[in-house]
């Protein structure tokens, strides 16, 4: 049944790096509050946002790469190379929480207006470096916008023994999937977080967006082939769509409010992130859906020099997401200290995109210098570069 | 029973000449019209004016109903409002009663709302909530069930109901999340058909306009009395708005 399910798929989609790339600069847009140019990021449009996209090819991309492994090298070694992504990414949300916690601290020490006396309060936890860092080190305490990376870790800990079952029984592992999704639903569970509540992104529901990617990476995808060819499906998702949009369209201008009936609003609000919704997933595929019809993977415009900027930011996910983050913290400290203004924030997120684009070329190059250099870890340095995209 | 009695401070702006003295420069702050108009009518309101030219209105909030300093309350927005609806509605008795204790959750105050309200017995009350529960964490369903329990709470003290959300604070929005608060608090007012006062969206609109430069680090009371003022009289406008309390339609029920 799964004599080679790595042969339709052995060469990388270079739609997926496009994608990826498009939603680390939406995240990185997202992340500076009041951004004018938030007005083109897609979560104005409909129910799901650039996460959905980021996690979902970041299982794609986890299962392709790890998927190999694990079929040619077995277990322990694949187990292993996973693990240490995990740690690399728990090394990158910890630098950048140091980064976080330098601009506390000078927001703490010079922020004094008196209009804002109770929301300084947030500040308190300063006063207590010896719980706050610890919490941070376990992963329960996340400053705002600092939830993805977590979320990343604990699916990436969770993933050797799906990605077995996965190459094995790949049906019976989504199912799975599915199945605790439900169980949350259901139960809600989640983890804990500091000082109260959970999880902002609750990893045993946005498993699911993880696992149906490397699911679909798997062989998943040629199997739903017909289903995403068929007319009837891209209607349905366009129409979905167009639902969203004009949900959404609602929720920016009040006095469209009154033409959502009180029934959908009843069924329909709130529409949890927390938890993955519902409504947000099937947006997810409804886009996935769509775009995969109208761009297939073959489709030539992936090689045009337009879209490479994109891609590269794709292919360094981790790097640049990282970057993101950093830069989403710097750009809004120059808006802070110059009391903003639209155009300013509209110069700003155009130049941190073009740091991002600018550093994904450097990070391919010095790989590509590298690999030169080394020509006898090129196997090695093959895995530990695909490794280092998943 | 978490109100504490001294918490309990009446203003009373009862001398008009005291009042002139106190009350800061009129600031130029216009709100988007569509961030006072609403759908829902405050009939108590409306009512308490026209049968007894009486409105009693209690305040329920946090610190950000407050201003810091001995002369706080004179300048913060309750007193405000009390000073803007006597102006706007001449020979009817204005009276605001505060309830603002610094770090109260949603849920505290919802379980001491029924004992206030008895006591106040007010028409209409104002609901400001949101910034400490963002502050501690709290989960947003927590949150919700606590505001729909207050709500129900005012109700049934046969009061009208305004919720108001969090400040804008763009210093500290990179730490402080309130969105998904706001969410829940649009969410609540909506299912249960009350008035929101949208303070997030009219401070934001002052700093997109220019009107205020929210993001200033410095301790200047001045600006931040303005702020107030400004939100007393923007809640004032509200308060005419859904009670339809208008000067001509005054005049033809007279």
């Amino acid at each position: 049944m799964l004599k080679n399910p790595m042969a339709a798929s052995s060469e990388r989609d270079l739609r997926l790096d496009l994608f990826r790339g498009v939603a680390l600069w939406l995240i990185f847009l997202d992340h500076i509050p009041q951004n004018i140019v938030h007005w083109f990021t897609i979560r104005n449009y409909g129910f799901s946002d650039a996460t959905e996209i980021f996690i979902f090819i970041s299982g794609y991309t986890g299962a392709f790469v790890y998927g190999r492994t694990m079929r040619e090298r077995g277990f322990v070694l694949s187990s292993a190379r996973i693990l240490r992504r995990a740690w690399q990414i728990y090394v990158a949300h910890i630098f950048l929480f140091t980064i976080f916690m330098a601009e506390i601290a000078y927001v703490a020490a010079t922020f004094d207006n008196p209009l804002y006396a109770e929301e300084m309060k947030i500040l308190d936890f300063l006063k207590q470096p010896d719980v706050t860092i610890f919490q941070a080190l376990l992963l329960k305490f996340k400053p705002v916008n600092m939830d993805v990376l977590p979320l990343y870790i604990v699916l990436l800990l969770l993933f050797p023994p799906m990605l077995y079952l996965l190459l094995w029984r790949p049906n019976l592992a989504l199912a799975g999937s599915a199945l605790v999704y439900a169980l949350v639903w259901k139960l809600d569970f989640n983890l804990p977080a500091y000082p109260n509540g959970v999880w902002f992104f609750n990893p045993f529901a946005w498993q699911l967006l993880f696992v149906f990617g490397a699911w679909c990476a798997l062989g998943g995808a040629e199997r739903l082939g017909d289903v995403l060819r068929s007319r009837i499906v891209l209607a349905l998702a366009i129409a979905y769509l167009i639902f969203a949009f004009a949900v959404t369209l609602t929720w920016h201008f009040e006095s469209l409010e009154r033409f959502v009936p009180a029934w959908l609003a009843d069924w329909m609000y709130p529409i949890d992130k927390t938890n993955l919704d519902v409504l947000r997933f099937a947006h997810f595929l409804a886009l996935a859906a769509v775009a995969v019809y109208f761009l297939p993977s073959n489709w030539p415009g992936l090689k045009s020099p337009i879209l490479q900027p994109a891609i590269s930011c794709g292919q360094h996910s981790l790097e640049i997401f990282c970057l993101g983050v950093f830069l989403a913290f710097a750009g809004q400290f120059i808006i802070a200290e110059s009391s903003g203004g639209p155009l300013l924030q509209a110069a700003i997120s155009v130049l941190g995109i073009l740091i991002m684009i600018a550093t994904a070329r450097l990070i391919s190059w010095y790989k590509a210098i590298e690999g030169r250099s080394a020509p006898t870890r090129v196997k090695q340095g093959d895995a530990d570069l695909a490794g280092g995209e998943a | 029973m978490t109100f504490i009695v001294p918490a309990l401070m009446t203003i009373a702006l009862l001398n008009g000449a005291a009042a002139a003295e106190t009350t800061p420069a009129t600031p130029d702050c216009d709100v988007p019209e569509s961030l006072l108009s609403t759908e829902i009518d405050l009939t108590r309101v409306a009512n308490a004016i026209k049968d007894r030219h009486r409105l009693d209105i209690s305040v329920v909030g946090s610190g950000s109903s407050a201003l810091p300093g001995p002369d706080g309350a004179r300048f913060a927005y309750p007193a405000r409002l009390e000073a803007a609806l006597r102006e706007r509605l001449p020979g009817n008795e204005i009276k605001v009663t505060t309830h603002v204790q610094l770090r109260q959750t949603t849920a505290d105050m919802a379980s001491a709302m029924p004992a206030a309200l008895a006591e106040d017995k007010p028409a209409l009350v104002i609901w400001q909530a949101g910034t400490v529960d963002a502050l501690r964490g709290i989960e947003p369903e927590d949150f919700s069930a606590s505001l729909d329990a207050g709500i129900v709470a005012i109700g049934a003290a046969n009061a009208d109901a305004i919720v108001m959300n969090m400040q804008y604070s763009p210093r500290t929005e990179s730490m402080l999340g309130v969105e998904a608060y706001a969410a829940v608090m649009r969410w609540v007012a909506q299912q249960r058909g009350v008035v929101l006062f949208d303070r997030l969206a009219i401070m934001r609109s002052w700093t997109d306009s220019g009107t205020f430069d929210l993001y200033a680090a410095t301790k200047d009371y001045a600006m931040a009395r303005r702020v107030h003022e400004c939100i007393g009289r923007a809640l004032a406008s509200q308060i005419i708005n859904a009670a339809h309390l208008d000067a001509e339609k005054m005049q033809m029920t007279r």
